[in-house]
């Protein structure tokens, strides 16, 4: 006997996914906004090279920001897809089926990770084709790096999808929390140079903490040296989870 | 409810229809009291109980984009023991809409869908809430068909309506429901019986004698307001005639035919269900 959160989890995934292809604009958004960000600004300033120093000066890395924006893609899709479903009434007649809680949303993940996976994919080779002289960076570490970011960044997605009353606010109200976390979030100004208010705010958001890993993979001082980051992406993960099974309404 | 009827449970709209229907389902926790389904209680035995029982949702939906035999497909893969998916979509007349998307489906196919979801493992007792709410009069027809089939295969159904011509054709009992109170249940004949036994029988004719025996029967108006009896101007007059019980009709018809009354029009108006309705709750469904 499987565990019951497996009963149809693959299949609702495939499901899902196949879904997820038929609506050409979400698909088109999700896989090709954060590669023709890369290219144009790549192409306007210059692919970054690592950043060393906290000087102010530097140019923010464009990779980096392409890797996070893509997983904010992933965020505002899932934010969109639960909000759509449950004014639809998708999610109750889901539920009213045998599946598990935690399949319905779990198989939402997954296809959220994986055409991350997908999205990175096409990045990296539009790097390493158009801008020669790109650092070449350790493609599973940046990859484990970019998924980890995109799920814990996903948990504080449920919230929002907690919260937006309805899906024609889904988008603004994840735009609202999304891009000012983007902002905070170091890739643009160093966040040690934040007043100390608004620096301790930022440590809440898992973007601070994803820009900073990735940082790390990027210019090659790895994981051990940012384990940091890595353990309060896993924390703001499980709070974040765990307040959203608090507020989460399914209709 | 008995096995293999359909049961309905009729009220007006914000009378705790649905309210019932999730708590019955286990999809809603009840203030109070304890509900028993199959034996079961809908919360706790929430896994065992959604092998044997299947739901259709007032207004429900499914992803936009997603094909027929998918959501068949997914559905199959949920239960124990399932049906055939082609001979089920047949029965409910879907086979051409195999490779369609949901959002191009018209209102009644995507109900008929939604039977098909809800009776996919074969269900012990099936709930049906405001199933042809929104679908135009064809649509509606070829749905009552369907559950009257539902039924003859053995599978008890609930359902719930506002229309009561629907509750009228299609429940074997009705239960009648008002601000989340049980007012009345049984078959909609008895429950016309019962508390809307009067009769009405309106005639047209043009004869001066009318009154009389006529008049032992029940009151007669006219509806030009003239005497009863009198010839009227123009010719014909119109008459009501009011009584009560199963005889009443037949004993017009008997005082037409002695009196040798000349009839141009006769009609009978024979309370409905919504009749009772309106004289149970002190209102009309639709209010």
């Amino acid at each position: 006997m499987q565990p019951r959160f497996l009963q149809g989890f693959w299949k609702l995934t495939w499901l899902e996914t196949k879904i997820f292809t038929r609506e050409p604009m979400g698909f088109v958004a999700t896989l090709v906004m954060p590669l023709v960000v890369f290219i144009a600004l790549g192409r306007a300033f210059g692919v970054a090279k690592p950043v060393a120093a906290p000087q102010v000066d530097i140019p923010f890395n464009v990779a980096i920001l392409a890797a996070v924006l893509i997983a904010l893609s992933a965020v505002q899709s899932l934010v969109a897809i639960i909000s759509i479903y449950r004014e639809g009434g998708i999610l109750k007649r889901l539920r009213a089926t045998p599946l598990s809680p935690v399949t319905i949303m779990g198989a939402q993940v997954v296809v959220k990770l994986a055409f991350t996976v997908i999205s990175l994919s096409l990045l990296m080779l539009a790097g390493r084709r158009l801008f020669p002289g790109i650092r070449q960076v350790n493609v599973f570490s940046f990859t484990a790096a970019v998924l980890l970011s995109t799920f814990s960044i996903l948990s504080l997605g449920f919230v929002i999808a907690s919260l937006v009353p309805t899906a024609r606010f889904a988008q603004p109200v994840g735009a609202a929390v999304l891009y000012p976390m983007l902002a905070l979030s170091g890739l643009f100004y160093p966040v040690d140079r934040f007043p100390r208010a608004l620096r301790a705010f930022a440590y809440l958001f898992p973007t601070t903490h994803a820009v900073a890993l990735l940082n790390g993979v990027w210019d090659g001082s790895g994981w051990g040296a940012h384990w940091v980051n890595v353990a309060a992406l896993l924390v703001l993960f499980a709070g974040y989870t765990a307040l959203s099974t608090r507020v989460f309404r399914w209709e | 409810m008995f096995e293999g009827e359909i049961f309905g449970l009729i009220g007006p709209n914000g009378a705790g229809k649905t309210t019932t229907m999730e708590c019955v389902e286990g999809n809603r926790v009840p203030d109070k009291g304890t509900i028993s389904v199959l034996g079961l209680d809908p919360r706790r035995d929430a896994n065992t109980l959604r092998q044997r029982i299947g739901v259709q949702h007032q207004e429900a939906h499914l992803q936009k984009r997603i094909k027929v035999w998918e959501a068949v497909d997914l559905w199959r893969s949920l239960y124990t023991r399932v049906v055939d998916s082609d001979t089920l979509l047949a029965r409910l007349g879907l086979e051409s809409k195999r490779d369609s998307w949901f959002m191009n489906l018209s209102g009644g196919q995507k109900q008929r869908l939604f039977i098909a979801l809800a009776l996919i493992h074969e269900p012990e007792v099936v709930f049906l809430d405001e199933l042809t709410t929104g679908l135009d009069p064809q649509a509606r027809r070829a749905i009552w068909g369907l559950v009257t089939g539902i039924r003859d295969r053995g599978t008890t159904v609930f359902l719930t309506t506002h229309l009561m011509e629907e509750a009228e054709r299609l429940c074997d009992r009705v239960a009648i429901i008002e601000h989340g109170r049980l007012i009345e249940v049984g078959t909609p004949d008895d429950l016309v019986q019962k508390h809307c036994p009067e009769r009405t029988v309106v005639f047209t004719s043009d004869d001066s004698n009318v009154g009389g025996r006529m008049q032992a029967l029940g009151p007669v108006e006219r509806a030009d307001g003239g005497e009863v009896g009198a010839v009227a101007e123009g010719g014909a007059a119109t008459y009501t005639i009011r009584g009560a019980g199963d005889d009443f009709v037949t004993d017009v018809i008997n005082v037409i035919a002695r009196e040798g009354i000349r009839v141009r029009g006769f009609r009978t108006e024979i309370p409905t269900l919504e009749d009772v309705f309106l004289k149970l709750t002190g209102h009309g469904i639709r209010d």
